[in-house]
């Protein structure tokens, strides 16, 4: 072979594997999606519980906290709760703007161990949407949730955690928007 | 003949221009060759300088010499220079010198990109040594940059981190291309594939690793360099990102990396083993084959250096199980080396005492390293000391001790003079007494605990590290006498034959000791 053909060839595959750096990122979220690995449960609004399996139960743990200077104070006021699967729950969060001006307010939910969170199915949840808050508003939101019965036998306890986040610049210019509905 | 004999003086006219323009011009793969060596050698003193600080800090418990931040500082550009600036250089520049010359090639295939794949490196360790000196000084994240450290939380400088990075990647790519096509293309008549000698078969294997899987470093810093100064999200997860995925991306290029690293060493010690064994090298296809699927494996391994990241179970055993394979095509080499000093009759020069300690303390560093395989075992080793003994074993007497072994077999070649022996053996013992003074302690406190990339530490691990620092001072003095060695034997010495090693093999040793700035412009019959 020519030397220039080869040299082609082999700047063909370096081309190749820099755009499969940049692959790796859908990739990667596919591949999290389809096994649930990163514990990232689903942003939609999930279906009623059919039954109940009475047999078990699971104990569920809430915890918040607020990313870097986000001036949230987001609290469950339950620590946890005991619920068989399929039966549904209802846990109050108390949530409380700390700054004097109006904030906007994204909260990420994960759940640990992270194969359990697609078991996890939410009916209402203050996470689906953003949440405007005025001036030090403080709110009350309701989470409705229930644990799938095909939940595997030996996760006992799980825990909801979420993220809050400040979004107040983003939605300024619709960026985090447009990136919530594509993800 | 004596047209011949004209034709060559006429070029060699024409081709070595004086002073520093012969240098930077230049298209002579023995040229670069030795621009590469020269440059890797400045780049393992500074890269030793900072090791020196490291462990100057590291003498005493509470922090004495340098501010933290410094000292995390020292720990990155240390580890950028040992890897991208001493190891791989030293590896190319040795390609350069020795590849054409063992396949009977005039020259290396792409002479103006081998300049040019030589000549950007100065700018990049520049700018990245020059970050140092900046406001908020240089990289502090460690070599591994794992986000979010290098995206949320350095400083303004990591844009010149992540150029410094881009460009090392594109000499190296230059280089691995060239390599290439010189070996694909340039073979004399009747250099088959099963001829070649086996530090052309391994740096081909590296080569290709090395096209694969530097582009996906370019990627990684560049995700880095849009994260932190362009607003995108790829490890944030206030976007959506995640920065665990870094970890994902950065081993999929830095396993095969640290292979990299490795396989060009394996080569040279399987030129040099033979040679003062007298005897031919056991099972070369073996060899061959070994390579490859260390190669291979090298792909599917990375999430080892992520055990603890919390993977599922699956995850983790099949990284087990696919780590601890490739000591099965490694144990065939190291069995092979064995093999063929057995009944040898072997003679101890100063290239076989760098081969010699490279077998023995590289498999105790493969051994350390199947010890981290093991998953259960590594939540506790994880980002210990530990660690640090591990890879500096694989890759201070692992890839410098070759690249030592390296430089003592053919620097009679380079030079036309022997080296100074007695010296040379004072530089090999001094050296590995004290790495392993230096470095083997490292087991110790990684096992009791010590944390790696801390610049304090408990009280108990005192006498240790003391210890530890001692072996590291002695260790980085004696490399000065290697500096000596080398510039002696260029000055003068006892003149060398063509064939220095009276049991060496290869094309290389047919050609006169210096050798000619042209070889091999009719190539050689391959018989």
């Amino acid at each position: 072979m020519s030397h220039s053909g080869l040299l082609k060839k082999l700047l063909l595959i370096v081309v190749g594997m820099f755009a499969f750096a940049f692959a790796l990122v859908p990739l990667y979220d596919v591949f999290c999606d389809v096994t649930g690995l990163n514990g990232k449960p689903s942003l939609d609004v999930a279906a009623k519980s059919e039954k109940v399996e009475a047999s078990r139960t699971v104990d569920v743990s809430f915890t918040t906290h607020s990313q870097r200077n986000a001036p949230f104070e987001v609290k469950s006021r339950q620590y946890s709760v005991n619920v068989q699967p399929g039966e549904m729950a209802e846990v109050k969060f108390s949530a409380k703007n700390l700054s004097a001006q109006s904030r906007v307010m994204q909260a990420v939910p994960s759940v640990s161990p992270g194969k359990a969170a697609k078991y996890l199915h939410k009916m209402a949840c203050f996470c689906f949407d953003q949440q405007s808050f005025s001036a030090n508003q403080e709110v009350e939101f309701t989470l409705v949730f229930y644990v799938d019965t095909e939940l595997p036998e030996e996760i006992k306890e799980l825990t909801l955690s979420y993220t809050v986040f400040d979004i107040s610049e983003a939605t300024a210019n619709n960026t985090v928007l447009a990136k919530q509905k594509a993800g | 003949m004596s047209t011949v004999a004209q034709t060559e003086q006429n070029h060699h006219e024409h081709h070595a221009a004086k002073g520093f323009k012969r240098w930077l011009y230049t298209t002579n793969h023995k040229d670069i060759g030795s621009l590469y060596l020269i440059f890797s050698l400045t780049m393992f003193l500074i890269g030793g300088a900072m090791a020196m600080v490291i462990r100057a800090e590291l003498f005493q418990p509470g922090l004495q010499l340098v501010d933290p931040h410094f000292f995390n500082q020292m720990t990155t550009v240390h580890g950028l220079i040992m890897v991208f600036g001493a190891v791989m250089p030293a590896f190319t520049g040795l390609a350069n010198w020795m590849v054409p010359m063992m396949i009977g090639a005039p020259d290396m295939a792409l002479p103006r990109m081998n300049n040019w794949s030589f000549w950007i490196l100065p700018f990049a360790f520049a700018i990245l040594l020059l970050s140092l000196f900046m406001e908020g000084g240089g990289p502090a994240f460690g070599w591994t940059f794992y986000a979010p450290l290098s995206t949320t939380y350095s400083n303004d400088n990591t844009a010149l981190f992540v150029f410094a990075v881009h460009i090392m990647g594109i000499s190296s790519i230059m280089g691995a291309i060239n390599v290439i096509v010189t070996i694909v293309n340039l073979r004399a008549p009747g250099m088959t594939w099963m001829k070649l000698p086996l530090f052309v078969w391994t740096w081909l294997i590296t080569a290709f690793l090395l096209i694969a899987v530097m582009p996906v470093l370019a990627g990684a810093v560049t995700m880095v360099l849009t994260d932190k100064y362009f607003g995108t999200s790829f490890f944030d997860a206030a976007g959506g990102g995640d920065p665990v995925m870094f970890q994902h991306i950065f081993w999929f290029f830095g396993h095969p990396e640290v292979y990299i690293m490795i396989l060009p060493a394996f080569g040279i010690i399987s030129t040099i083993i033979p040679t003062f064994s007298r005897k031919k090298l056991f099972g070369y296809a073996s060899m061959v084959y070994a390579t490859s699927s260390i190669a291979l494996l090298s792909f599917i391994v990375w999430a080892h250096h992520m055990f603890t990241t919390g993977m599922p179970l699956a995850g983790e055993l099949f990284f087990m199980y696919a780590t601890m394979l490739i000591s099965v095509p490694t144990g065939v080499k190291v069995f092979n080396w064995v093999a063929t000093m057995w009944r040898g009759s072997i003679s101890f020069e100063v290239p076989m005492l760098f081969a010699i300690a490279f077998i023995v303390l590289f498999t105790l560093g493969g051994f350390s390293g199947l010890m981290l395989a093991i998953t259960p075992a590594d939540f506790q080793y994880h980002d210990t000391y530990f660690v640090v003994a591990h890879f500096h074993y694989v890759l201070v007497t692992g890839a410098i001790f070759s690249i030592m072994a390296a430089a003592y077999y053919w620097l009679p070649k380079w030079t036309g003079h022997m080296y100074n022996e007695a010296l040379a053996k004072w530089h090999f013992w001094l050296s590995l007494i004290s790495v392993n003074v230096l470095f083997f302690p490292m087991h110790f406190v990684g096992l009791a605990g010590m944390p790696r990339r801390i610049p304090d530490y408990a009280l108990q691990f005192a006498d240790f590290n003391a210890l530890i620092s001692i072996g590291g001072f002695a260790f980085g003095l004696s490399q000065l006498l290697f500096v000596a060695v080398v510039y002696k034997c260029i000055k003068g010495g006892e003149q060398a034959p063509s064939k220095v090693w009276d049991g060496a093999e290869g094309l290389e040793w047919d050609i006169p000791s210096p050798a000619p700035y042209h070889t091999f412009s009719t190539p050689p019959e391959v018989k």
